[in-house]
């Protein structure tokens, strides 16, 4: 059946099957392969994107359902100007590791920001408590995720020239 | 890469048209709201409906409300508003230790309530917080309407009373003074439950007036415990009497064994979480009543 989905604010038009889940939408259909797919069952954590205002796992929703619905995925997390503070924190903070679960895990902590700018460590703990991290690297997570709270409206306020070449650097 | 087999995909409009495309599509159709528990089990062919009826778009079944002493939980309303809900947490905390423990944030976002119970999963936990506070299930179909009790909606696991053309679309919950509380055992964050417990009541005095024991993931016949709650009522709220509470409850169980524990384990926790979510349903009601303490 016939879907549009905007993703990162541009909509996409595609014939698909009813049983295509959305990551695989998303990595086949549209070639937006930061969204991870990982584990399969919900429990990793590594697909997820916002299906409107909220973080999802894209594995274990029907790309049919976001039909005329929005969708952010990893690449509509900075801008021009430069990376989202929390892109910027994972570098900073060496959140990154192997990086198969930082897609999502940026995309949930883009969400308890936005809901809660000043989150305890064990806010952020709870946060991301759906997903995995393979090489166990929660401990710099979740100081990534602070420095991001801590950086968030300065770095909105005045984006920093340097932060896509650190970005490349340390991933 | 685990892909569902095919499907035919419908979109209801409405609870009538939902209901109208079950009758269409037969008994081989099956509604999908947050598809949290029905997906992964597509996924693993352990289910392989002809038909999947969304019913997302049916904002009616989506609130919470609370009318005439009576709280109404919308069967779509998803985890994560039950759990941000002031009027929920006001009246019956155990919903929102409940829903601490279910999944995990990411999951609660798109998983819904009437999901949760229609699955019928033994491991469920707001099966046995619904069975705990008395709630009832208001079941729609071609007929008409009916409510039924949560304590006599699942007829077995994975089972419920919901006939081939019906749709639940609302819990409810009748409100009276009570405190209630939900204890659970698992083994990582996330995680099915190995044992929980959820416990409601109400003190006058110092009798317990109205009390109800929910256990998940116990072999529980509708996930309640009606011996333990028979024994407290109408005696005193105290320790020793929430412990016998407890070794009862744990008697009239039916765990399995499987890879989270042994029967011994299941019915040891039976015990333990029942006297815990007994207590801490008491500390709720004495803080709540501060001059009856």
């Amino acid at each position: 059946m016939e879907i549009t989905v905007t993703v990162n604010g541009q909509q996409h038009t595609r014939n698909v099957e009813p049983r295509l889940l959305l990551v695989h939408f998303l990595r086949d259909e549209l070639g937006l392969t930061g969204t991870h797919w990982g584990c399969d069952t919900s429990n990793c954590g590594a697909c997820v994107v916002w299906l409107d205002e909220a973080p999802v796992k894209s594995c274990t929703v029907l790309a049919v359902m976001a039909d005329g619905r929005r969708v952010r995925t990893v690449e509509g997390l900075g801008d021009s100007t430069g990376l989202d503070p929390v892109q910027q924190g994972f570098t900073e903070c060496h959140g990154l590791q192997c990086g198969f679960c930082t897609p999502g895990m940026m995309l949930t902590a883009r969400w308890l920001l936005d809901h809660h700018p000043d989150p305890s460590e064990e806010d952020i703990r709870e946060a991301i408590s759906g997903q995995l991290c393979r090489c166990t690297g929660y401990e710099n997570i979740v100081k990534s995720i602070q420095w991001a709270a801590e950086h968030d409206t300065a770095a909105a306020a005045v984006p920093e020239e340097s932060t896509v070449d650190s970005a490349e650097v340390s991933a | 890469m685990q892909v569902p087999a095919q499907f035919q995909y419908e979109r209801a409009t409405s609870v009538a048209h939902a209901l109208s495309l079950l009758t269409k599509f037969g008994p081989e159709s099956r509604i999908v709201a947050g598809g949290h528990s029905l997906i992964p089990m597509m996924k693993l062919r352990l289910a392989q409906p002809e038909a999947l009826i969304d019913i997302n778009g049916l904002s009616e079944l989506a609130r919470i409300s609370v009318e005439d002493g009576t709280l109404y939980v919308g069967a779509m309303v998803r985890h994560a508003d039950l759990l941000s809900s002031a009027v929920v947490g006001e009246h019956f905390p155990i919903f929102h230790d409940a829903e601490r423990l279910i999944a995990d944030p990411v999951v609660r976002n798109r998983g819904t309530v009437g999901g949760s119970l229609c699955q019928a999963d033994p491991s469920e936990d707001l099966s046995a917080a619904f069975a705990a506070v008395r709630g009832e299930a208001v079941i729609e179909g071609t007929g008409g309407r009916r409510v039924v009790l949560v304590r006599e909606f699942f007829t077995g696991p994975y089972q419920t009373v919901v006939g081939e053309n019906e749709m639940l679309v609302q819990l409810r919950v009748p409100i009276s003074s009570s405190a209630s509380a939900y204890e659970k055992v698992e083994r990582r964050a996330g995680d099915w439950a190995v044992a929980a417990v959820g416990a409601e009541l109400r003190i006058e005095g110092t009798q317990l007036v109205s009390v109800g024991i929910g256990l998940t993931a116990l072999g529980a016949p509708n996930f309640h415990a009606p011996e333990a709650e028979e024994y407290l009522l109408g005696g005193p709220a105290v320790d020793e009497r929430f412990a016998e509470a407890g070794r009862i409850a744990a008697r009239h169980c039916e765990p399995v064994a499987d890879q989270r524990g042994p029967v011994d384990y299941k019915r040891h926790l039976a015990e333990v979480l029942t006297v815990r979510a007994l207590r801490r349903a008491r500390t709720r009601w004495h803080g709540n009543h501060p001059q009856e303490a």
